[in-house]
């Protein structure tokens, strides 16, 4: 008979391979990326020396810097332009009485579940069909269309918890609706949006496939980019490419735990 | 001055009259209290007057001004919200400080102001704070003190103490009657904690189904209640119906029912012209009610019976029995000063007297639906009619 003691030894057993499984399996990829980007040599599988010349080619390639500023005013207007939205969305869907309310939310719900590839094809159909010519453009719309859902369930659900009676004692305390508004609504609603925001903002950026279907030729962004030059074989500058973008995207991390952080304290 | 006159006030929610043509006169600087169970309207009612709600029908006047349409904000008046309401996203030095900045008051006066009224309140270390830091009793205080910076004509407090546990509510009654001594404007304070609104209030009036059933002086309303509802409500009370079958001077002559054919008598004081042969039912305070091993020796103003005991609950401050006389249960409170009648302690099972002056017995002008006498059954009767009960102060 197994003691109780051999059994939680065994599950405690089971529970590091896991982990180490999927801490392996999840980070080896990216340090070895990381490594191989500081790699003196044109071939990726053998270590031939420490050099920063990927990175100077990085910047000096004009392609990887306009595709860089591509993605960051896709992303940038897209986040502002679907957060915008998500919030006047959630206050407009906080009105329970609202009729179709329950199937706006269902419509909303649907492009989470929609494989990108439908969307990007449905999106490019679109484009086609109303002689719209792809760029810039059409990218930043279809961005918004799949951030939109996001940004509203996120922000939302911060709205769904709120205290209605803050409104009433507000009111109370001679505040009128613009003021009530701005002094106590928005800033209880500002995790959520800031939230919604960055949700958006690393959708954007890291998107491939409805991008793909909907940008055209000539309008690059990073992840277009990454994939061609993949194509043709040049993987060194793109293993510094990366490891520029997951700093990048540490950095975003950092800063979202750190607002986060400070309006949790002050709630 | 800013006294509260409300007329005709009525409301309803899809059909249900949540507050059924009210009208209340509160004098400036009282504190008033509405008590009544949950769904009386109470509630309903306070919201009116702070503007939450747009009645159906009727005005509310605050001295002398129509503030009926006005919107909360307009309104001179500040709710204290039964879960506080405080902003959680504000310290409490911002907190207490909202209505002023509403109102653009310079910043040295806010500062000022609000040093006082967190000293008012007793929170003068605390301004730094957030409301998530703060207890319960805490919260209170400063949603106290965010109300009252705003100087109102009337401060509503919609059941203010109903989530403190029991020693804190004590001595934050005391301390809100304090501050209402302090501060002079008038209160209101809705509750459906009978014990709370006798003790705090200067005048009270008691609801039930959207109206005002009684309203006065505590005592009055606990001595000399108009309605079984508001005898009920009030405290504990003996219920015992009966039909008059004399009238003498100041006193009626009741006959009561005990079962099995058998029937006792009551003498008891009136306050309304009883007419012989109907039916009426008298309010006996358990408190009143004497208990004792040996026959009293007095016996010609006092109501005397005799019974057995039942039941004995020791409560500490005092004992209740529940004594059975025929089919009837009385419910007697009696404290522990047994110096005055006997001193082995009473059991159960045994023979005892209970007698009362005739004073005590209070009458009132209503039968009870189905209820016999008082003990059980412990629900509230419903709906009782309000014959000759005037639905104003």
């Amino acid at each position: 008979m197994l003691s109780m003691s051999r059994i939680t030894k065994f599950y405690k057993g089971m529970n590091l391979t896991l982990f180490t499984f999927v801490i392996v399996f999840l980070y080896i990829p990216i340090a070895i990326l990381v490594i191989f980007s500081f790699n003196d040599a044109k071939i990726i599988t053998t270590w031939k020396g420490f050099t920063l010349k990927y990175y100077q080619q990085l910047l000096q390639n004009d392609n990887i810097i306009e595709a860089f500023k591509n993605t960051m005013l896709i992303a940038g207007l897209s986040t502002l332009i679907s957060t915008l939205i998500g919030v006047l969305t959630a206050l407009g869907l906080e009105n329970k009485h609202f009729k179709g309310r329950n199937h706006l939310l269902a419509l909303i719900y649907v492009p989470l579940v929609i494989p990108d590839i439908l969307m990007g094809v449905s999106l490019a159909l679109l484009f086609n069909f109303t002689r719209v010519n792809t760029g810039m453009f059409t990218v930043l719309i279809a961005h918004i269309t799949f951030c939109v859902s996001y940004t509203i369930i996120v922000i939302q659900a911060r709205l769904e918890g709120f205290d209605y009676s803050l409104v009433e004692a507000a009111m109370d305390l001679g505040a009128k609706p613009a003021t009530i508004f701005f002094k106590i609504k928005l800033p209880l609603m500002l995790p959520g949006i800031i939230a919604a925001a960055l949700l958006a903002f690393t959708l954007s950026i890291d998107d491939f496939i409805i991008t793909f279907f909907t940008s055209g030729r000539g309008f690059n962004t990073l992840p277009i980019y990454v994939e061609g030059t993949i194509r043709r074989g040049t993987i060194t500058t793109i293993n510094s490419l990366s490891t520029l973008m997951i700093a990048f995207t540490l950095f975003l991390v950092v800063i979202s735990r750190r607002i986060h952080k400070t309006i949790i304290s002050s709630l | 001055m800013d006294e509260l006159r409300i007329e005709n006030l009525s409301k309803d929610y899809d059909g249900f009259l949540a507050v059924d043509n009210v009208s209340l006169t509160i004098q400036p600087g009282e504190l008033y209290s509405f008590l009544g169970p949950s769904g009386c309207g109470k509630t309903t009612l306070l919201r009116m007057i702070a503007g939450f709600e747009i009645p159906r029908t009727g005005r509310i006047y605050l001295g002398g001004q129509d503030i009926t349409d006005l919107p909360p904000y307009k309104r001179p008046v500040n709710t204290i919200f039964q879960n506080y309401s405080l902003f959680p996203h504000m310290n409490v030095f911002d907190n207490v400080a909202f209505g002023l900045r509403i109102k653009k008051v310079p910043k040295t006066e806010i500062k000022d102001r609000v040093r006082k009224m967190l000293t008012l309140v007793k929170m003068e270390d605390q301004a730094a704070k957030y409301p998530s830091q703060l207890s319960g009793g805490q919260k209170q205080r400063i949603a106290i003190a965010r109300a009252l910076i705003n100087e109102p004509k009337l401060l509503l407090l919609d059941e203010p103490l109903a989530a403190l546990d029991l020693k804190l509510r004590q001595h934050m009654l005391i301390e809100l009657m304090n501050i209402h001594d302090a501060v002079g404007i008038t209160f209101i304070y809705v509750t459906h904690d009978q014990s709370e609104a006798m003790s705090i209030s200067d005048r009270m009036a008691v609801m039930q189904n959207g109206n005002i059933v009684q309203s006065g002086l505590p005592d009055d309303i606990y001595e000399r209640p108009t309605s079984i509802f508001s005898a009920y409500f009030i405290g504990e009370t003996n219920l015992i119906t009966g039909e008059v079958i004399g009238i003498e001077d100041e006193y009626v002559q009741l006959r009561c029912h005990r079962g099995n054919g058998e029937y006792f008598e009551i003498d008891s004081t009136f306050h309304f012209p009883p007419t012989l042969g109907s039916k009426l039912t008298v309010s006996l305070r358990p408190e009143k009610i004497a208990i004792t091993r040996s026959k009293p020796r007095n016996q010609d103003d006092f109501n005397i019976l005799r019974g057995t005991i039942e039941d004995i609950l020791y409560v500490g401050t005092h004992t209740q029995y529940i004594v059975r006389v025929g089919d009837l249960k009385f419910r007697v409170f009696s404290q522990h000063k047994r110096v005055y009648f006997d001193e082995k302690a009473l059991d159960w099972d045994e023979e005892v007297w209970l007698f009362w002056h005739d004073t005590d017995s209070w009458l009132i002008n209503e039968v009870p639906d189905g209820v016999e006498a008082s003990v059980e059954p412990r629900s509230l009767p419903q709906r009782a009619s309000r014959k000759g009960i005037p639905a104003e102060v």
